[in-house]
């Protein structure tokens, strides 16, 4: 079974967001690490391989340090890595990433293609479902359980109040939700012979790929960060003046009730 | 080659010296993938590691095992991974974050493993490594009596060959035996006949063994150690490890191997410490502000981080040194590589040394101040740094003391003096010609490294010209000259790697690094002059003019500490610890 990744790289979760000069999303010093759901996925086809054989590629497409993450997999199990680099690439958005992911992948032999559900930076959860529509693949979003049998996916995922199971014909894109499994620790001998194993590097230019094809659809216009959280209040006194008090406030002062 | 000892009377080039800046991909992943661990695995089930509870450590070893966290050390055949002693030295730092786990881990991987891979026969490797490197064993270290601790030579245990010659019998005790616990297998030390100190490798099981009841400690609550009783233990011939009557080759340089991981536990947890303290600064609030924003919490901040760079720039100089002078050249098609080991390991004496006095002296200065910051909520067993206070306790003792490594390292310096390893003779009598090139007042980091090398050799030469052969018997001599040459190759290392990092084009780490180093050297020289006054107060001959000399030499510019200590915690409080990130 021959089985694609999609990881990105993403901020780490406990990092510091600031905006730059020009009020872009400040990327210098911050730490980059694979996105968590992503994770998921990568553990995920290593199960799959484990039990049904075959091959796990690692796809991503973004900047200098995606090699880290993708070495991550590779050290995790998965057998190649491609990086698509975005040299040249001022803006991006979800479109463009996944029409480049998409052409990858019509190179590439598979029968699964997985993802985590969503990023936890821009958290657009759009890629994988646009490169299964690009592709013409079913999807299944949010999964929490998957077995894979007789070229078939059943696979578990968690609704409002309950599960759905879900049946599709392979090859399909399987997005991961927090709960599929739990992501393995690469080993040190995983870590030594991924330094052996390939690792392609394109451009988009070697995907055929340029102008207006790859341009975002969509354009951030402003970045912004939280406005810092006021000082609370606290009300002295007897409760019931105090409950009063609050009463006041809530309506005059705050004005939500 | 660099010469163990050599960074007394030489320079060397930055470009020389591992950093933690030329870390690989490989081995910051490495580092990543044990914080990790230790991160997700460990630090969650501290109650019920502190609590000794065996099924959590046992587990928690074989999860270990998984990731291949015991076998860095280890060849390929016997399962491990054989790791490079920077990636051997990283996992040992980042184990040093998990508490008494650091020290299971450790008992296991390093001492308790290592006489076995250095020193075993493929017999004896092929039967004892895979199991401890998949975790199935635990291994442990016995070489304390309780009559011979830091006089570890006059062990009394006793070994007797059967008259079959099938069985040595051994008899006697063992004390404060690391893992003893939980061990299957023990690294035994006793003396064939009465006098020949000799290693076995003793199973669990061994009829006329058994041990002691768990002792109550101050720290490492988790970390198992009791007594050895040894009645007739019958200790198959085969077990005996390397040759009768070189038991001191195996015990020596695995204690020289002990005390760069101990270096390395220490920095993990000095960082983990750090972090804990720098948190709490950024959080807590008296006098309606975080107290990170007072002076006098900003300052420890600022200390504790240049100690732990330095102990960093120490730890990963000396493990790149070994790696590359005494592992990457050894012939690995011979079945015991003990004595090309022990041979070219023993060249390093006096840098393992000094490494395991600065990297244990500072977790205990970072411990300390880390509660202090805490206050009061410091004394509170809730707060993770009361634990990894009284955890620190031990490390200035365990893996010689502090006091018999201070020993070490002059005599050492005497020792390859007269043998000729080391040219001190030559610059000695040069002395002179060395003074004349420093010229106070100094005024940076560079200078005061030249002038300390310098007040080191000639301090040197004062006080063996007065003692001679009979130095040995003047300890506080000896261990004034051993803080003068930790101090050296401490700022150093420190200066090296700011050079290397501003070199190799890593700005914005390589400034930090530079207001650390300057911060560092300028109060470090201080320590140097009273250490070296202190001695030619005893020994000089014209004292008032010597020390005058000294204090004349160690003047410097007016360097604005307080400064440069502000701006380096205001690092540590924006990283929420150490703040120069190695991976």
């Amino acid at each position: 079974m021959k089985i694609v990744v999609l990881p990105k790289q993403t901020f780490d979760t406990e990092a510091k967001i600031t905006l730059d000069a020009a009020g872009k999303i400040n990327r210098e010093g911050v730490n980059l690490i694979m996105n968590p759901y992503d994770e998921f996925a990568v553990e995920e086809a290593l199960r799959l391989k484990e039990k049904h054989g075959g091959e796990v590629t690692v796809v991503s497409f973004g900047g200098p340090k995606v090699p880290d993450i993708l070495r991550q997999a590779l050290a995790m199990g998965a057998d190649k890595a491609v990086h698509v680099g975005d040299e040249g690439l001022e803006e991006i958005d979800e479109h463009t990433t996944a029409t480049i992911l998409a052409k990858l992948l019509r190179d590439l032999e598979y029968d699964l293609i997985l993802a985590g559900w969503r990023a936890i930076d821009d958290g657009s959860a759009q890629v994988a479902g646009r490169v299964a529509e690009i592709l013409g693949l079913p999807m299944v979003n949010m999964v929490i359980k998957l077995d894979i049998a007789e070229g078939k996916a059943v696979a578990s995922r968690e609704i409002e109040g309950g599960y759905e199971v879900v049946e599709v014909p392979l090859p399909a894109v399987i997005t991961a939700q927090k709960g599929l499994n739990e992501p393995r620790y690469p080993t040190m001998k995983g870590i030594m012979q991924a330094k052996k194993k390939p690792m392609q590097k394109l451009t988009i230019a070697d995907l055929g790929l340029g102008g207006e094809e790859v341009a975002p659809k969509v354009r951030a216009r402003r970045y912004y960060l939280p406005s810092p959280r006021s000082q609370g209040k606290i009300i002295t006194g007897e409760p019931a003046e105090a409950a009063a008090e609050l009463v006041r406030l809530l309506r005059e002062e705050a004005k939500v009730v | 080659m660099i010469k163990g000892g050599s960074f007394l009377i030489e320079d060397i080039e930055a470009s020389l010296i591992t950093t933690p800046e030329d870390f690989s991909d490989e081995q910051k992943m490495i580092f990543r993938t044990t914080v990790d661990f230790v991160e997700k695995e460990v630090l969650p089930r501290m109650d019920e590691i502190e609590s000794q509870d065996e099924a959590t450590i046992r587990s928690l070893m074989k999860a270990a095992a998984d990731v291949g966290l015991l076998g860095a050390d280890v060849e390929e055949e016997y399962g491990g991974t054989d790791l490079d002693k920077v990636s051997s030295m990283i996992i040992a730092e980042c184990m040093g974050r998990g508490g008494s786990f650091c020290i299971t881990h450790g008992g296991q991987t390093g001492i308790g493993t290592l006489p076995i891979v250095y020193f075993g026969n493929k017999k004896q490797k092929e039967k004892y490594l895979p199991d401890i490197v998949s975790g199935d064993k635990i291994s442990s270290y016995a070489l304390t009596e309780p009559e011979a601790g830091t006089d570890a030579m006059s062990i009394r245990t006793r070994a007797v060959l059967s008259k079959d010659g099938q069985y040595y019998l051994l008899n006697g005790s063992k004390q404060f035996i690391t893992n003893a616990g939980f061990a299957d297998v023990f690294v035994l030390f006793a003396k064939v006949d009465g006098d020949k100190f000799t290693a076995f490798i003793v199973d669990r099981d061994t009829e006329g063994f058994s041990m002691g009841a768990e002792e109550k400690k101050m720290g490492l609550k988790g970390s198992s150690t009791r007594a050895l009783t040894l009645e007739d233990a019958k200790v198959p011939a085969e077990n005996l490890l390397f040759e009768v009557g070189k038991g001191h080759l195996v015990a020596f340089n695995i204690l020289n191997m002990g005390r760069l991981k101990i270096a390395a536990n220490a920095l993990g947890a000095a960082k983990y410490a750090l972090e804990q303290a720098a948190n709490y600064a950024n959080n807590r609030k008296q006098f309606k502000q975080p107290i990170v924003n007072f002076g006098l919490i900003k300052e420890k901040l600022a200390n504790m981080a240049k100690k732990i760079f330095v102990t960093e720039s120490m730890l990963y100089r000396i493990s790149g040194l070994i790696e590359e002078e005494v592992f990457s050249k050894l012939d690995k098609s011979k079945e015991v590589l003990g004595y090309e080991i022990a041979e070219r390991l023993s060249d390093y004496v006096i840098e393992c040394s000094i490494l395991k006095i600065y990297a244990t002296e500072t977790l205990s200065y970072v411990v300390d101040e880390g509660v202090q910051i805490h206050g009061g909520y410091g004394y509170i067993a809730e707060y993770p740094i009361e634990r990894v206070y009284r955890d620190a306790r031990i490390f200035r003792i365990f893996e010689g003391t502090n006091e018999i490594n201070r020993i070490v390292i002059p005599t050492t310096i005497v020792r390859k003096a007269q043998k000729g390893e080391l040219p001190l003779g030559e610059k000695l009598d040069r002395i002179d010609e060395v003074w004349a090139g420093i010229a106070p007042p100094l005024t940076r980091a560079e200078e005061i490294v030249k002038m300390a090398k310098a007040l080191f050799l000639y301090v040197y030469k004062q006080a063996t010209a007065r003692y001679g052969q009979n130095i040995g018997r003047e300890q506080e001599v000896l261990g004034r000259l051993a803080d003068m040459a930790i101090e050296v190759y401490g700022m150093e290392s420190a200066l090296l790697r700011t050079q290397k990092a501003f070199n190799s084009g890593k700005k914005a780490e390589a400034e930090l690094m530079r207001k650390i180093t300057e911060a560092y050297a300028f109060e470090a020289v201080r320590a140097v002059e009273a250490k070296a006054a202190d001695v030619l107060a005893m020994v000089g001959e014209e004292k008032e003019k010597e020390v005058g000399r000294v204090r004349a030499l160690c003047t410097h510019v007016p360097v604005d500490v307080v400064a440069l200590n502000r701006e380096i915690a205001a690092e540590v409080a924006e990283a929420g610890g150490y703040p120069i990130k190695v991976a």
